[in-house]
């Protein structure tokens, strides 16, 4: 597929945005305190990384991506929100996020992260084709903040948003750099996410028979000896 | 070709078939017959590689060469053995937990499931699917885990699954890193994550990405393998799933994970020099082992203790491979698979120990000896063979490491003999409590066809220590060339 040079021109741009954008959310969900403001976050960023996926395709022209983005749209920025949405409502948590340490220091932490992630990717960034230069660095960046998040939340589920964020930064990495990972990995890891996801969400069923709540402060029985 | 593609049809068909039938008496007996086909279907195709070496199948999406093929038997064998020692265990667990039909039927499916997702990260030739049947693998033992539903099964399953999520995502990220590398050299598609594709051009990847992959591999996969810092996992896991569970961790999960770091570290000496992945691996490894030995000292629940000397173990192979050169490569390749057979059966002879006990403290567990001489002398001798004692397998592999650290890295002699020493002294005396002296239980002893198992893989890690059989010495010699 042939574009114009003058959409290739727009169209870099607006990835660049993009990307800014999937970092910004990664930010806003480090400062939210509310586990339904975080799924809605999560959703966005979903939402942003499938366009994102999909303005690759356009750009590149590779075909694979677009089912990736199809496949993105409907499982990250669709179906696991809502799960998770409903999830959250059957479950009655209620309350607000409580983190480990307070949010403007987090925010510090995080900025700290973003600075480590791009000197570290810097010699990849080099290397990646021109559409998608300096994006693994974003991407990496969005993923060590989900790494921090998930470090500095108390609850189950919004450990559980961490780690789909991370996921997701992981995603947009693979679509940065290596303009996506061949078909069948991709169906793999698409596939061990939705059964992970499944697996939680009898999990999370679990934990409320056995403690009735989803914070995991009820979870620091074992103490080492 | 077709016996590759046989044998991880064997372990797969298991999955529905369990799925449907998996409990009561019938359940245990087809988790036995699948895995006993497995194994006969393992020895089929160790008989085929013995002959003609190791070669692909399937357009080259499958492989099993020399390494992978000792691991794959190990995998039949403790596969096997398991299913044995699960039927009589898991029915004294079933009855006392009082689990459901279908609490034991998720059991026998997840458990099938993550045998033949071990089998097929060994079998891969792919290193995306490699990551893939390793994400599989976790989430396929998280609810064995907890199966118990107790507010510790609930946790340690919690922390395992964040954890070696966390983990996995880094092994995920190396992974993508590999295959830009890749990109580079073999163009876009499957074929460029394929490892006999990325071993043929090994010296033409892009060494600064390579350096960066391996890093994130070594720690993503190296969560896994339980290395420390990040074995925090292990010991919750191994004492909250049923003692069958931990069996398999310790025994299969490990091996495979430290596996998946070998072939990229094959891949990474290739692109960067050989001198970059030993380091990290040395380091890595020595960690683990002073970290774990000095834990063991602390611990008073049985299979926490062997939890942690498993991370112990691990990291002796781990440095043992960081070590490099023909004889250490042999040692860790020797270690791997004796310290699999041995560990298993030590989780076996606990498991079983603890039913009779009705207690993990190590403090409550004593005088078996007395009470079943079956079971004293199986814990004993597996007990002994963990600990390096000769014959065992283990007792050849650590002399083996020793010696070439000695030779090739003196300055880590010390701190090797220092973990060793202090293991030992953590698990010595407390083996003698544990099978000397009065038994308190005069009722009923355990059934002693469940022990049959532990004496099988004794016998197996026995042979190891004393006679290897000429073909297992020389996979392991090409295998030790080839990682080296």
């Amino acid at each position: 597929m042939l574009v114009s040079a003058h959409i290739a021109v727009w169209g870099t741009s607006l990835l660049k945005l993009l990307a800014a954008l999937l970092l910004l959310i990664g930010f806003a969900m480090l400062a939210q305190r509310r586990l339904l403001t975080l799924i809605h976050l999560l959703a966005w960023q979903g939402f942003v990384l499938a366009l994102g996926t999909a303005l690759v395709a356009l750009l590149t022209g590779q075909t694979e991506l677009w089912y990736s983005a199809a496949l993105t749209l409907g499982l990250k920025a669709l179906l696991i929100p809502a799960v998770l949405h409903r999830l959250l409502r059957r479950l009655k948590v209620r309350g607000d996020v409580e983190a480990v340490i307070n949010i403007p220091t987090t925010l510090l932490l995080g900025i700290v992260l973003v600075i480590f992630a791009f000197s570290l990717a810097a010699p990849i960034s080099a290397l990646t084709g021109a559409i998608t230069r300096g994006m693994v660095g974003i991407a990496l960046a969005a993923v060590l903040l989900s790494f921090l998040m998930m470090i500095t939340r108390r609850k189950a589920i919004s450990q559980v948003v961490g780690f789909l964020a991370m996921d997701n930064g992981l995603f947009f990495a693979a679509t940065s750099a290596t303009l996506g990972m061949p078909m069948i990995v991709e169906l793999g890891v698409a596939l061990d996410a939705l059964i992970g996801f499944v697996i939680l969400g009898i999990f999370f069923f679990q934990m409320r028979e056995t403690f009735d709540s989803m914070d995991l402060s009820h979870l620091e029985r074992i103490r080492e000896e | 070709m077709m016996l590759i593609l046989l044998t991880l049809a064997c372990a797969f068909v298991g999955i529905p078939l369990l799925g449907l039938w998996g409990y009561g008496r019938p359940g245990g007996w087809i988790f036995v017959a699948v895995n006993g086909l497995t194994l006969l279907a393992t020895l089929a195709l160790a008989g085929q590689v013995a002959m003609t070496g190791g070669f692909t199948a399937a357009h080259e999406q499958f492989v099993v060469d020399d390494f992978s093929m000792l691991l794959v038997l190990v995998d039949g064998v403790v596969g096997f053995s398991t299913a044995l020692f699960s039927r009589g265990y898991m029915a004294r667990e079933a009855a006392h937990w009082q689990l459901s039909r279908g609490r034991m039927r998720l059991y026998h499916v997840m458990f099938q499931t993550f045998l033949f997702t071990m089998l097929l990260a060994l079998l891969t030739n792919s290193m995306g699917i490699l990551w893939v049947a390793m994400e599989g693998a976790t989430l396929a033992t998280v609810l064995l885990v907890s199966l118990f539903r107790t507010a510790e099964g609930l946790e340690a399953a919690w922390k395992y699954f964040i954890l070696c999520g966390v983990g996995l995502a880094m092994a995920l990220f190396g992974t993508i890193l590999l295959y830009f590398a890749a990109q580079r050299v073999l163009g876009s598609g499957s074929q460029a994550l394929l490892w006999t594709r990325l071993d043929g051009v090994r010296g033409q990847l892009q060494p600064h990405v390579m350096a960066i992959a391996f890093v994130f591999v070594l720690v993503g996969y190296g969560t896994k393998v339980g290395l420390a810092p990040l074995h925090n996992w292990l010991p919750d896991a191994h004492a909250s799933g049923p003692s069958s569970v931990s069996a398999v961790l310790s025994g299969l999960l490990l091996n495979v994970a430290l596996y998946a770091v070998l072939r990229t570290k094959v891949l990474v000496d290739g692109a960067v020099g050989p001198d970059f992945a030993a380091h990290l691996l040395m380091g890595f490894g020595l960690l683990s082992l002073l970290v774990a030995a000095f834990s063991m000292l602390r611990q008073r629940d049985v299979k926490r203790l062997f939890a942690y000397s498993s991370v112990e173990h691990m990291g002796l192979a781990t440095f043992a491979f960081g070590v490099g050169g023909p004889v250490a490569s042999f040692a860790g390749i020797l270690h791997m698979l004796s310290h699999s057979l041995t560990k298993s059966a030590v989780f076996f002879s606990v498991g079983q120990a603890v039913q009779t006990a009705g207690s993990r403290e190590i403090q409550r567990i004593h005088g078996l000896l007395e009470h079943s001489p079956v079971l004293g002398w199986a814990m004993m001798l597996a007990i002994l063979a963990i600990l390096g004692m000769p014959p065992s397998g283990l007792f050849l592999s650590e002399f083996l490491i020793i010696t070439s650290t000695m030779h090739a890295q003196a300055w880590a002699t010390p701190l090797l003999l220092l973990g060793l020493g202090v293991a030992f002294a953590a698990i010595f005396p407390r083996l003698q409590g544990m099978v000397f002296g009065r038994s308190p239980w005069t009722h009923g002893g355990p059934a002693p066809v469940t022990m049959l198992p532990v004496f099988m893989q004794l016998a197996l890690v026995g042979l190891l220590g004393v006679f290897i059989p000429v073909i297992l010495v020389q996979w392991m010699q090409h295998a030790a060339a080839f990682l080296s």
